[in-house]
Order: C-alpha cells, then structure tokens, then sequence
C-alpha cells in the first residue's frame, strides 16, 4: 500500500468521521440542535480533525525514520569481512548497488528468482533484460542483503498502514466519544486551526533559518579547506577543478575580482536606471496629464514583469553585437582601422541591460515616495513663486531624499543579486579591471558556474558557491535593511 | 500701493528687482528644460520597451513556421520488413531504415540520378533527422499501412528551413554557406511543385529536447512549467494566506511577530539565486529529492513566492474595513468566524491577484531553477514532478547557448510563447482586480 493510498483512506475515515460526527451530535440532543453548544458541522470538523489529524502526523513521522532504520539494518548485513576492508564510501557505494539489485528482484519471477540467488554472475544478465542496468560490480553478499532488504520493506509497509490506519480508526472512536451536548466544539476546532496559522506564519522563519544555517554550514566546511583571509581578501580566481594529473591543486579562490566585477556592473547599471527612472518618475507625478500617466505608467511597468532571461537574451544577441559593431564603426572612423574596441559581452552590455530592467524599479518607488510628500508643501512653494522644476528641485526632493534614497538601495540589492543578465552578458574572466568595455564576472556569474554540471560535494570548488551566496545574502540583507530603516524612519516625519 | 500691486517688483530693492527680470527667462528656461528631461526618461523607457519587444518578435515570429516537405512515401516491405517477421519481434518496426523511404520518394520528386553520390547526398540533406522517428511513429501506430503509399509531410533539415525563410546571407561564397547552389535548387523545384511550404510549427509545443533545431520544442519544459506553477499554487497560497490572516487578524503586538514581519519583507528582497543554493543544499542533499525534478523546483519557487503573497494577502486584509469586522463580532460571530466567513471572501479578489502576479514571477525565474539541476538534456515527457524535466526560462536558457540561427529564432519563439503565459496571467489578474476589487 503506497503511502498515497494510505492519505486517501484516512481522508474517506476523515469523511465520514465528518458526516458521523454531525449526526451524531444532531442525535444527542434529539434533533433539537439548538441545545448544542455549537452547531453541528463542528462536530463534524471535530471528528474530522481526530480521525485524519494524529494519523497523518504518524505517516510523515513514520515515514521519516523508517528508512533510516532500514538503512541500518542493510548495513548490518554487510559482511564482516566485507567492513573490514572497505572506507565509508565505498559502503555507500555498495549499499548503493544492493539497492539497485532489491528494485530488480521485485521484477523477476519465481523461476528467475531462484536461478538469481545462486550468484551475482547470473542475476545481472537477468537484471539487464528486464532494463535495470547495474552500476559498478555487485558480489555475491549483496543478493541476500538485497532479498532482506526487500522483505524489509515489505513489512514496514504493512506495519506502517495498520499503525496509521489504525490510528486514524482510534481517533474516529475517541472523537465520536467525546460528543455531548456541552463540547465546546467550535472552540477545539478553532484551537486546531489557530495552530495551523501560527505555524503557516513561522514558514518565514524557518526559510530565513534555512537559508543561513545551510550556508553556514557548507560554508564552514569550505572554509575548512580554503582559509577565510584568502577568500575575502585574495584577489585571484582560479577555482582549478581537480584533474589527473594535479589532483592536489587547490586553486585560488580570491573574491575581490568578483566582487568588483559585480559592484562594476550594478554601478553601470544604476547609472543608467537612476537618472532615467527618477526622471520618469517626477514627470509622471508632477508634469504628466491623469491620461498619459494611465497609460504610460503601466507600458514602464511592463518592463518590470519581463523576466530577466528575457533581458539576459537581449543582451546576448541584441546590444551585444549592436555595441561591438558600433565600437568597430567609431574605431574605423576615428583611426581608420576598423577594431571593435567593446566586447560583445562586456561590462558595459550587462550594465545597459541590467539598467533598462531596473528603470520601473526605480520609477515606481521614487514616484510612490514623491507623490507621498504632502500637499501643503507643494502648494506653499509654488504660491511663492516659484516654478515646478524649482519645487521640485528646493522642495520635493529634499523632503523626498529619504525615502528616494532608500528606493536607490533596494534597487542596487536587486541589481547586486541579479543573475541571468550578467550569466549571458558579462562574461565569465574573471579580472580586475577598469575598463567598462571588457568583460568581467560577477559572483552569481561563479555561482552558476561552479554548480552546473557533475556535482561532488566535498570539493572547495563547489562548496566555494555556498561561501559566495553568503555573502552575497549578506550584503543584500544589508542593504535592504538599511533602506528599510531609512524609509521608516522617513514615513514618521509626515504621517 | 496701486504700484506696487501693478508691478511687484518695485516694493524690492533695486538690485534684486535687475537680476529677477533677467532669471525670470532663464527660470522658464530651466523649467522647460526640465520638463524636457522628463518627457526624454519616459520616452527613453518606452523606446527600450518596444526595442526588447520589437527585438524578440522580429526574431522570433519565424519560429512558428517550419519548412516542411510534402512526400509521396512507400511504405516498402523490402525496406521496413525484409524478412517478414515483424509480428514475432516488435523491435523490427522500431529500428527499421525509414530515412530512406522519404530519401527515395525525394529522389523521385527531384528526379535525383541515382548514381550520383554527391547529388544524392544534397538531396538527403534537404530532410530532418527527425524523419525517422515521424515515420517510424505512423507505421508503429498502424502497422497495416505497410506496403501502401501514403502523402506524408515531414520535416525539413533546420538550415533549409533557416535558407527558405531567407536568413541566410546567399552572397557568401558556396562552400562558406551551409546550404550550397544545388540544395538551392531543389528547394526551388520544390517549392514551385507546391510540395515545400512553411506549415505551422506544432512541434515546437509538443518536441523534447533536441540538439536539431526542427525537432528541438518545448513540450518538456511546458509540462514541467505547468508542474512547478501547480505545486506553488498548491503550496505558497495556503501558506501564504493561513500566515497573512495570522499577522494581521491575531498576532499579538510582540517581538516575535515583529521580527516575522521584518522577515517577510527582507525574504522579498533576496536574490533569487539564494533561493537555488537552499534548494540544492535542503532539498537534494538534505532531503535527497532528485536532481532536475519538477517537485524541487516547485518547492524552491514556492517559498520565493510565498513573500509576494503574504505581502498581497495583507494588504487585501487591510483593505477591508473594520466596520465589517465590528459588524461580524457584533452579531456574535467568532473571532475565526469573522476572518473565515466575512473578511477573508471580502480580500478574495486582491489575494487572488497577488497570487496570479506571484505564479507569473515564478514561471519566468530562471537562476534558482539552474542551481537544482534543472539545465538537463529532457527528451522524454515528465509523467510526474519526480521525473527529470526543464522548465520554459531555463529552456530559453539552454537554446540561447546554441550557434545556429535556426535556434536563435527558436528561442525568440520560446521567449514570445513565454511572454504570452506571462501577459494572459497578468491581464487575468487585471481583470479581476477591475471586476471584483470594492472600494470602501
């Protein structure tokens, strides 16, 4: 019985536990439902929640430490001689490939089964026919460890539904029970759900926790290889993945390139999102006709709901080739010899891009915080004299500045955390460099990198991606808190 | 005071009445100026909204297209079936030679000279790969049609269908070109003799990956898609609801609930890739969920969501007035029956907006998605989250890497089909809002 199976058939019990439940408290008072404390779909819900509640909660218990013990039990099975000779891995290996060999046993039948036990040399070409290809080579041992791994199984399996099923039946009993005319019902399925909210508003917590504790920890062990100062401080990239002939090369895991290559990009970036967002956005609060704003306001938004692969696209086969050629161009009038002096993927190409994408950003709060400044001192400036460019320049700003400046912050976290733009556009050398025509790399950029593809995860150069995300994590927290702060503390001056 | 009220100036000094006649132009100048400036970022955000736009479409709308090439094949039992026992072992259907029964019916239509080696190399080169597998799927499925001759159209080579649509540059030198003089002029016979013509691109909604561009297609990725958005919507607004009618109807003002609260907001402003590292590092290591599944990618999506909607579904809670809520406990409803049976109906149509929006930024993130080994070689159709599948952006991702210019339109086509899911789901949620949304 699948585990599946289990869930529908302690959600009919729950169902009829629900119908029971109602009737029964109907029958208590004798029809008469005014006499119950509540009315009698909470008893339904009451019943409900005994016969599926404790049930479901055995099953995912269950469910997550049998196979831990199963696991041990296989473990036991393995030859003492066996242990003696073998690492921890290679334990796991094995353990592997029993498991492989218990899926294929459940295929074959009587006949080939018992041809199969006589020894590995048989069972694979039989495996192989039913399409379970096994990996690595299997020894004789581990077709009984398979069989016993298999019957337990079966047994769990059994075990598990009377335990849970049972339970679930035992809830129903207990709950119908308990039914009277006095049952504070509605209050006990309230409690139910009260609980329910609470823990539905700790998922938060628990994906922050998450996040940092799981950095932590692969950090930690990063640096366990790596030492800290070289990683912060280094200023070389060179994670060299372990090879053959070098298997000791550690690499150089410096951040300072990255980290330039990605505060070079979001300052491009923002270089072209600020002026162009935060003139929009006073147009569209002080110039701009209700009619054009309405249509205008959404068309710039847009810009912000297109996903950044999209912009990353862009990059690559647009503006890219666009610039490159157009370099080649100005170097060809200029010098006469056409040499495209920009890369097509380049600093300049991600940092363009990435500012388009960050223009409504920049628009939509800078327009939201100015249209917040209050009325009064609008109008005040203005009755003075002077002109709407110079309210908004001696006025609005000024009073705004906060808040704008908060705006600024999150949108350089956003552009600071960005991915796909920089994975298509930047480039992937890592340099220091101050040239704005050059390619250079990002820290999302060796995220990326260092995690696609083959996986093994004790080496420096993978667990380098986690020591990277924390600190990428790190200084978009930062940042955001503090444009929070601002922000905050700017809104109790005017409300 | 007649004067002065005439002329403001004069009841200034004389000096200052001098520079402000002057700054009076320059001011209005500034102003103008200023304005300009305005009007120029507008019109400047605009301009890059239709060059993306613009862009992509005139790349990709070609995608939509694939040249086909309609044959007169024989379904030779000589070919298919040499030695007649296809009843006995049903691998012989599966490995037949079908390439050559649409090379031959080809032939024939060029009038190719069998002997010529090189002129029948070029003619074979006109048709897809993927051939084999069209063929072989319309005999498997009716093995009957052996020995008959159906009209068939099947695919053409993804450079001839690039050179038909014209994007190649046909004044390069022959043997610099990947379609030389000769091709050129079968596919002019065959476009006069009506038999090659671009048909509507199904395949791209319904192929797995491929590394030939006319027989590469989305269908892995929809299917996975559509897992992913199912498992955050299943996940991320019960979740995301049951934790906003919490903060904002019961919570006590403490600090627990405070620092949820600041949680939530900087959870918002994570870097989406940070969301992928937890997915590799909680879900497949710790958990040990497979690699390049659907459900992975589903659960790191939905709690990248799940602040988006928390964010929406209390504002939508704070919209509805307390008089509602008074209203409700006055009649002596519960504290629970008020939120479930009246607030919580009354914030539907802005929770369910905030949702849609979530689900649209979900559908089009691609950083988390790459970290969890979703950037996988997918042919086959996923037939649960658990099996190995891509997803749209990351598709995107992958065919943008090819050289070809035939994947270069596919991937603008990918992009529009993409931007399509994303506007249908923004416009529904528009819709709602102008529908349903009360004002109070």
């Amino acid at each position: 019985m699948s585990a599946t199976t289990i869930i529908a058939i302690v959600l009919v019990i729950g169902a009829v536990g629900y119908l029971a439940g109602a009737a029964r408290a109907r029958m208590v008072v004798g029809g008469e439902t005014a006499k119950l404390h509540s009315r009698p779909g909470y008893y339904g819900s009451f019943i409900l929640i005994w016969a599926t509640l404790p049930a479901l909660l055995l099953l995912v218990a269950w469910s997550s430490f049998a196979p831990v013990l199963i696991d041990n039990q296989v473990r036991d099975t393995i030859p003492e001689s066996v242990r003696a000779e073998q690492s921890a891995t290679q334990q796991d290996l094995s353990i592997n490939i029993v498991e492989a060999i218990a899926e294929g046993l459940r295929l074959l039948d009587e006949r080939e089964l018992q041809q199969a036990t006589a020894g590995f040399v048989l069972l694979r070409p039989l495996l192989a026919d039913k399409g379970v290809a096994l990996a690595g080579n299997g020894e004789d041992w581990m077709i009984a460890s398979a069989q016993q791994l298999n019957a337990l199984r079966d047994t769990n399996i059994i075990w598990k539904s009377i335990a849970v099923i049972g339970l679930s039946i035992v809830g129903f009993t207990a709950g119908l029970l308990q039914i009277r005319a006095q049952l504070r019902a509605r209050n006990r399925v309230e409690g139910v759900i009260h609980a329910g909210l609470v823990l539905a508003s700790t998922v938060a917590i628990l994906t922050t926790v998450g996040i940092v504790l799981s950095m932590i920890s692969e950090t930690g062990r990063f640096f366990s290889s790596v030492p800290p100062q070289e990683f912060f401080f280094g200023t070389v990239w060179d994670p060299r993945f372990a090879n053959a002939e070098d298997p000791d090369a550690a690499g150089q895991f410096g951040l300072i390139p990255l980290l330039a290559g990605t505060l070079y990009i979001a300052f491009v970036a923002m270089l072209v999102a600020v002026p162009i967002g935060l003139f929009a956005a006073i147009y569209m609060a002080e110039y701009a006709s209700s009619r054009f704003r309405s249509i205008a306001k959404p068309l710039l938004e847009v810009l912000a709901g297109i996903p950044t692969i999209v912009y990353g696209f862009f990059a690559l086969v647009t503006v890219g080739p666009f610039l490159r050629d157009l370099s080649g161009q100005i170097a060809g009038i200029a010098t006469g010899e056409v040499s495209s002096f920009i890369s097509a993927t380049s600093v300049l190409t991600a940092g363009l891009v990435m500012g388009i994408m960050l223009v409504p950003f920049v628009s939509s709060l800078s327009d939201d915080i100015i249209s917040a400044v209050p009325r009064s001192m609008r109008d005040g400036s203005l009755g003075l004299g002077a002109t709407r460019s110079e309210t908004v320049k001696r006025v609005i700003l000024p009073a705004a500045l906060p808040g704008v400046v908060g705006a600024l912050l999150m949108t350089a976290s956003r552009a600071i955390g960005e991915t796909m733009i920089v994975v298509m556009a930047a480039g992937v050398a890592a340099r220091l460099s101050i040239n704005p025509f050059e390619p250079m790399t990002t820290v999302t950029v060796k995220i990326v990198s260092q995690l696609t593809g083959d996986l093994e995860f004790t080496s420096p150069q993978t667990l380098v991606a986690f020591a990277l995300g924390l600190t990428l994590f790190f200084i978009t927290l930062a940042l955001n808190v503090y444009a929070l702060y601002i922000v905050r503390k700017y809104r109790e001056q005017y409300e | 005071m007649t004067d002065a009220s005439l002329t403001p100036a004069t009841t200034a000094t004389g000096t200052r009445s001098h520079t402000r006649d002057i700054g009076l132009k320059a001011r209005y100048a500034a102003e103008r100026r200023f304005r300009a400036y305005g009007l120029a970022a507008v019109a400047l955000g605009l301009f890059f909204l239709f060059l993306l736009l613009g862009s992509v479409i005139a790349q990709g709308y070609t995608a939509f297209w694939q040249t086909s090439i309609q044959l007169d094949i024989e379904f030779d039992e000589e070919v298919i079936d040499p030695d007649g026992n296809r009843d006995s072992d049903r691998m012989v259907l599966l490995t037949a030679n079908y390439p050559l029964l649409a090379q031959r019916a080809l032939h024939e239509k060029l009038g190719v000279d069998p002997d010529d080696r090189a002129a029948r190399r070029d003619a074979n080169s006109l048709l897809s790969q993927g051939v084999r597998t069209q063929l072989r799927d319309i005999v498997v499925s009716d093995p009957s049609i052996i020995g008959t001759t159906r009209t068939v159209w099947v695919l053409a080579h993804g450079d001839i269908d690039s050179a038909a649509k014209g994007q190649f540059d046909l004044t390069v030198e022959e043997s610099r070109r990947r379609v030389n003089d000769r091709q050129l002029g079968y596919m002019q016979t065959l476009e006069e003799a009506g038999v090659m013509e671009g048909r509507f691109n199904t395949g791209l909604f319904t192929f797995g990956a491929s590394s030939r561009p006319e027989t590469a297609g989305m269908g892995v990725a929809i299917i996975g898609s559509f897992y992913m958005m199912a498992i955050v919507l299943v996940l991320a607004l019960p979740i995301g609801v049951a934790a906003s009618i919490y903060l904002e109807e019961f919570a006590p003002k403490n600090r627990l609930t405070d620092i949820i609260e600041v949680n939530i907001n900087n959870l918002a402003a994570v870097p989406s890739i940070v969301y992928g590292l937890l997915g590799l590092a909680v879900f497949i290591n710790f958990a040990g969920l497979p690699r390049s599944a659907a459900v992975v990618g589903g659960l790191v999506l939905t709690l990248m969501t799940l602040p988006t909607i928390i964010i929406a579904t209390r504002a939508a809670l704070k919209a509805v007035p307390p008089s509602i809520r008074a209203a409700a406990l006055g009649v002596g409803a519960s504290k629970m029956q008020m939120v479930f049976h009246h607030v919580l109906p009354l914030a539907a149509p802005g929770i369910l907006t905030g949702t849609i929006i979530g689900l649209a930024t979900a559908l089009g993130e691609t950083a988390p998605l790459l970290l969890i080994g979703m950037v996988a070689f997918v042919a086959d159709y996923p037939a649960t989250p658990f099996d190995p599948s891509t997803a749209l952006p990351v598709q995107i991702y992958m065919w943008s890497g090819q050289a070809e210019r035939a994947f270069v339109e596919r991937t603008s086509g990918a992009i529009i089909i993409l931007l399509l899911f994303l506007a249908v789901m923004n416009i529904t949620a528009i819709i709602l809002r102008r529908r349903f949304e009360r004002r109070w």
